[in-house]
């Protein structure tokens, strides 16, 4: 039996939690994989740097309706006989992973987060505090992956590239409006956070912030207060109820680490805190700490960043 | 906040909420048995904040603005749940139903709430966007696959008019507005409703409401929890002063290397 992986490419470029997933996928068959997905991004053949032998693309869906997801990726494990299917574990994937699973009669690992040890998986639980072995004992398997858990392969070829023209049945689900802010890097790919908090004082007080995130070239993040208050918009909010991360480094600012926040950000490689209040819960989960003004201490990491920057 | 309803419902709405009983928040996380269990000594459990504040309430709202309709939830889970279940009753569903089995697994968990749920003509499932102990986020889309229904994860606003449900579904970097006939199977995120505190006339009638125990379908084995494990402790905090920020980026490039 062999593995295939679905992905979403519907944007310009091709995701890079995409990316990871091909490469855990061709990890775990042990050589090359298909791909199917939809949307179908400009430079498809490039997955096979990550291990796809072939990708196979609906370029006529352009929006996530499970149902017709479901059935595009069975058709496809179908015809190549797998018993496995890896997703990514984003919005695409906790739509249409859960669908496959019901389906097969197969066990689901909803975000794994590295290689399984024989067919153990590990996952994050209570929301980063703990992580727990999923034992599979199924012989089908969907595995979503947790965005920025492997490092993107790059050893393979070019894959070859085909078109789905198989019969996807009606559309359930109708997209009416999509309410976009901006491009940049999307918060649960980003390897480098900047985020803040009620210590910002105001929205206008923003443009450090982004100025740092900038020279950095990393995403900007917000709390949840901050996304209430409306100074920032709400995809922005990083926590509990918001978007949870794992990038390489996370610099929180004005942040106070409520557990509610850090259930979002725990899983961060590198957590530097930048707070006035020497008190503040976060300083606990941090590497870097400095204990000072958000005004006094951001121009000084702009300007030490702008060094390094030319320096390189 | 105040919600306004632009249309009142012309039909009455039938829902099913999926609740689930998990460790409060704040509880200390630790294992017992060899890391195999959770170890539930001192902990407090709570209806789950997603099933409860999100689906629940905003179940009870287009309830309330149609004048008319159902609200039912469904807990899979033994005797001790139903303390967790009463809350359910208390914020002001009408009726509870318990599937009397230990839950295991999520494909276990939706087996059982589909059995229940597959001859009962529900127009909405509504589900939290995952339990805040296993972080699933399945139940809902498995449910949704086995009774044939269109599913919508990580919804964050929801009208039902005319029999069509109007979604706000977060995506990366914004939101995307749906519509859905009904019936039909949701996951709730925050934005959906604001948490609503029992009052003592619904904690009274909830001890009224009935609460029925059924029990368990024949389901699947497929996975399960082999063992826990808490992370590696962090190190101490290095502290830079503030007047000497700048030092901050060059450590997270020569000593961190994240940079």
């Amino acid at each position: 039996m062999s593995t295939i992986v679905f992905i979403d490419t519907r944007g310009e470029k091709l995701p890079k939690a995409a990316q990871e997933a091909v490469t855990y996928a061709s990890k775990l068959a042990g050589g090359p994989v298909t791909a199917v997905t939809f949307g179908g991004a400009a430079g498809l053949e490039s997955l096979g740097a990550q291990g796809a032998g072939k990708v196979i693309v609906a370029r006529d869906v352009t929006a996530v309706d499970g149902q017709q997801l479901t059935k595009l990726v069975l058709d496809v494990a179908s015809k190549e006989g797998a018993n496995t299917i890896v997703c990514v574990h984003d919005g695409t994937g906790k739509a249409v992973a859960p669908r496959l699973a019901a389906k097969l009669k197969a066990a689901h690992v909803a975000g794994a987060i590295g290689m399984p040890e024989g067919d153990k998986f590990k996952r994050n639980v209570f929301s980063g505090k703990a992580q727990a072995w999923l034992q599979v004992t199924s012989p089908n398997k969907v595995i979503s992956l947790m965005p920025n858990s492997i490092p993107v392969g790059k050893d393979g070829g070019s894959a070859s590239v085909e078109d789905y023209h198989g019969d996807l049945g009606p559309v359930r689900i109708t997209v009416k409006e999509v309410r976009k802010a901006g491009g940049g890097v999307p918060l649960p790919e980003a390897e480098l956070v900047v985020s803040a908090g009620r210590g910002m004082k105001g929205p206008e007080n923003w443009g450090m912030v982004e100025e740092l995130a900038k020279e950095l070239g990393a995403a900007t993040a917000c709390s949840r207060p901050v996304a209430d208050m409306h100074w920032r918009p709400h995809h922005e909010h990083v926590g509990q109820t918001g978007v949870a991360i794992r990038p390489n480094l996370y610099i929180a600012i004005g942040i106070s680490g409520a557990i509610q926040h850090l259930a979002g950000v725990n899983q961060s490689k590198v957590i530097c805190v930048i707070n006035n209040d020497p008190e503040a819960p976060f300083f606990k989960a941090a590497d870097y700490g400095i204990v000072g003004d958000a005004f006094q201490v951001l121009p000084q990491l702009i300007e030490a960043a702008k060094k390094l920057n030319a320096e390189r | 906040m105040v919600r306004t309803f632009a249309a009142r419902t012309s039909v009455p709405v039938k829902i099913l909420v999926l609740l689930s009983q998990v460790p409060d928040t704040t509880a200390r996380i630790a294992f017992t048995d060899g890391n195999t269990k959770f170890d539930a000594n001192g902990v407090t459990f709570i209806v789950n904040p997603y099933d409860e504040w999100y689906a629940l309430v905003r179940a009870l709202e287009l309830k309330e603005a149609a004048g008319a309709g159902s609200v039912t939830t469904i807990t899979v889970g033994g005797a001790d749940t139903e303390a967790t279940i009463r809350k359910g009753l208390a914020i002001g569903a009408d009726e509870a139903v318990r599937v009397d089995v230990q839950p295991t697994e999520a494909l276990q968990v939706a087996e059982q709430i589909a059995a229940y749920a597959k001859d009962k003509g529900f127009d909405l499932i509504m589900a939290g966007k995952e339990t805040i102990d296993h972080n699933g986020g399945q139940v809902g889309g498995m449910v949704a696959e086995l009774l044939d229904l269109p599913y919508v994860a990580l919804a964050s606003k929801l009208d039902v008019a005319s029999g069509k449900a109007t979604i706000e579904r977060d995506v990366p970097g914004g939101v995307e507005v749906v519509e859905v006939a009904l019936p039909m199977v949701l996951s709730a995120a925050k934005g959906m409703a604001e948490q609503r505190i029992p009052n003592m006339r619904g904690i009274m009638a909830a001890r009224t409401k009935p609460l029925t125990v059924v029990p368990p379908a024949a389901t699947d084995h497929v996975a399960h929890t082999a063992s826990f494990e808490l992370p590696p402790a962090k190190g101490a905090v290095k502290m830079i002063p503030a007047d000497d920020a700048g030092k901050l980026i060059e450590l997270l490039h020569t000593e961190a290397k994240v940079i």
